[in-house]
């Protein structure tokens, strides 16, 4: 049995010609919370339902909970937890009856179940709502019970394929203090797919970013942050490409400067100490006939690990929010 | 360390089946139809047919009696929970219940349970119309029981088309058009008049409509008495439709839940 929560190598799946993941590798150790970063469409939810065994890899491996996903389906899913994208209830069950299904395709019965019940009921405080019909929740609220349903049999690794696509920012704050109290108090590891930048850099210890089938970076987010350098001065720049050019080549040979990107109009410039190179920048501009419009020292965020290493910013696809506020 | 653990069939085939009985009074919108749509053929084709029917048929010939399984058949005929499990489908409970352990041939199996509740229920109900407006069975009470049994194996054995088609399709017109298939085998058959009576086309037919067998068995145990031949020809039309409708529905199933 291995000691990671999860592993892929080399994990991979077709439809047709289609290829959604072309290949992942993972590497998750017990008690982290991964985060799964990318845009909609980048192979997230298909990496998810590989690993949850609801879908066959095409191509390469991998184990959760240290069984096989193909070959020990069976043992893999005895011990996960999945709270999918959208959160999929019966509507003509209460939410307690939808528990106590749940519970008992666990193989969970009597005090054990109705006590598990209780529990999760009041860890994810969802309260006398629970004996209403799913169909009278509004979204929060099956959010909530989908978590509490993934929760039940307390799982060793829990999925949880983008938690707050579609919230508000107070209902999706909420949804983070909850990740992290199933974290630290219950010592889940917990695997976490989101389109949100911020929701990776606050609640991930390690983060993988999958663009187009593939992970194109990993690390810590302060790790991969600090790669794009210490410090940032983007600059908006009205100018043509080849005077945008010129000026970067320019500025690439200025002391403390590791790296100058332009994307559109936008010049972003790495540096060691971004106060040091400032005035340089400018002058460098100037030089070159430019001006800047806007200019902004700035230590790196996740969204410039993405620029950087996709060449493109993340668009972030809320679906059909549901604006649902914090019950 | 998860508390989860491996159940065994039948208990995975109980919870499921208590969802999916449980869920029955809380869709009246699909049951009260399935209630009123054999009383209305019954009363109208006895209202319409009776007095015509009796006067060209043998002396002791009960049109009332001889109509009771049509009504039988009307209720249970493509009786299920198709469409919940096209919802299932369409929603992703399905895929939420397929992450967990529970074993594949119960999540149809225990829907099945579910129609088997509503189809005897829907068989007493329509027997009970049939005692009050005074038909009789020459088998007593064991009879009745062998014809709800009966009938019900019918509605059981007809669930296969549905669930195969909502298997295959995950789509609710599809499933909805499924019930097609109900008219046929419903009227193709000796239902308003005896086989020896239909024109020779239709006798024809029906003479490879397995309804038509039914027809006989459950008619044979409410007017004639204990007919071996009548219901083993019965069992064997019923057990050859389940046989290929199960089939049929039992690939859908393995397609559908087989993750590649």
């Amino acid at each position: 049995m291995s000691e990671s929560a999860i592993t892929a190598s080399g994990l991979a799946r077709s439809f047709g010609d289609n290829q959604a993941v072309k290949s992942v590798d993972l590497a998750v150790e017990r008690g982290e919370i991964y985060g799964f970063l990318g845009p909609n469409g980048a192979g997230k939810s298909t990496t998810v339902r590989m690993l949850c065994t609801l879908l066959r890899p095409t191509g390469g491996t991998a184990t959760v909970a240290g069984f096989d996903v193909v070959e020990g389906a069976d043992d893999v899913r005895l011990r996960i937890g999945v709270a999918l994208q959208e959160a999929s209830l019966d509507e003509k069950q209460t939410g307690r009856e939808v528990l106590e299904l749940q519970g008992r395709m666990y193989g969970i019965s009597g005090s054990t179940l109705s006590n598990r019940i209780t529990e999760v009921v009041d860890f994810v405080d969802i309260g006398g709502a629970i004996d209403d019909f799913v169909g009278t929740y509004s979204g929060g609220m099956k959010r909530r019970v989908d978590l509490a349903t993934a929760l039940l049999h307390e799982p060793e690794v829990l999925f949880l394929d983008e938690p707050t696509t579609g919230l508000d920012p107070a209902s999706r704050a909420k949804v983070w203090e909850e990740v992290r109290r199933l974290n630290t108090e219950l010592d889940i590891t917990i695997f976490l797919t989101t389109q949100y930048l911020e929701e990776a850099d606050a609640l991930a210890g390690r983060v993988g970013i999958i663009d187009d089938g593939l992970i194109v970076a990993e690390g810590s987010p302060v790790d991969l942050k600090r790669n794009v350098g210490a410090d940032l001065i983007v600059a908006t720049v009205n100018a043509a490409p080849n005077e945008l050019a010129s000026v970067s080549d320019a500025v690439r040979r200025l002391a403390q400067v590791t790296d100058v990107s332009v994307h559109n109009n936008e010049v972003t410039v790495s540096a060691t100490d971004g106060a040091a190179v400032v005035n340089d920048f400018v002058v460098a501009l100037n030089a070159g006939g430019l001006r800047a419009d806007t200019l902004t020292l700035r230590t790196p965020t996740l969204d410039d690990v993405f620029l950087q290493v996709t060449g493109q910013r993340l668009v972030v696809d809320d679906g059909n929010s549901d604006g649902e506020a914090a019950a | 360390m998860s508390l989860a653990q491996p159940s065994g069939f039948l208990k995975d085939l109980m919870t499921v089946a208590r969802r999916a009985v449980r869920t029955l009074p809380r869709e009246p919108e699909a049951i009260i139809p399935a209630m009123l749509i054999p009383m209305f053929f019954f009363a109208v084709n006895i209202g319409a047919l009776q007095d015509v029917a009796e006067s060209q048929g043998p002396p002791d010939f009960d049109f009332k009696a001889f109509q009771l399984p049509v009504a039988i058949i009307f209720a249970v005929t493509g009786v299920s929970r198709a469409n919940t499990l096209v919802t299932d489908i369409q929603t992703g409970y399905l895929d939420k219940m397929l992450i967990t352990p529970v074993k594949r041939s119960a999540l149809l199996l225990g829907m099945m349970i579910a129609d088997i509740v509503l189809v005897l229920g829907l068989s007493s109900l329509v027997t009970v119309v049939g005692f009050v407006v005074g038909v009789r069975f020459e088998t007593g009470i064991l009879g009745v029981l062998a014809f709800l049994l009966l009938s019900s194996a019918w509605g059981l054995a007809f669930t296969g088309f549905p669930y195969a088609v909502a298997l295959r399709t995950g789509n609710p017109a599809a499933v909805n058009s499924a019930f097609l298939i109900f008219f046929p085998f419903a009227f193709l058959t000796s239902a308003f008049v005896p086989l020896d009576g239909l024109t020779s086309w239709l006798r024809t037919i029906a003479r490879f409509n397995p309804v038509t067998y039914l027809l006989e068995a459950l008619r044979s145990l409410i007017s004639e008495g204990w007919v071996v031949e009548s219901l083993l020809k019965g069992l064997g039309a019923v057990g050859g439709v389940g046989l290929v409708t199960f089939t049929l529905a039992f690939s859908a199933l393995n397609r559908r839940v087989k993750t590649g």
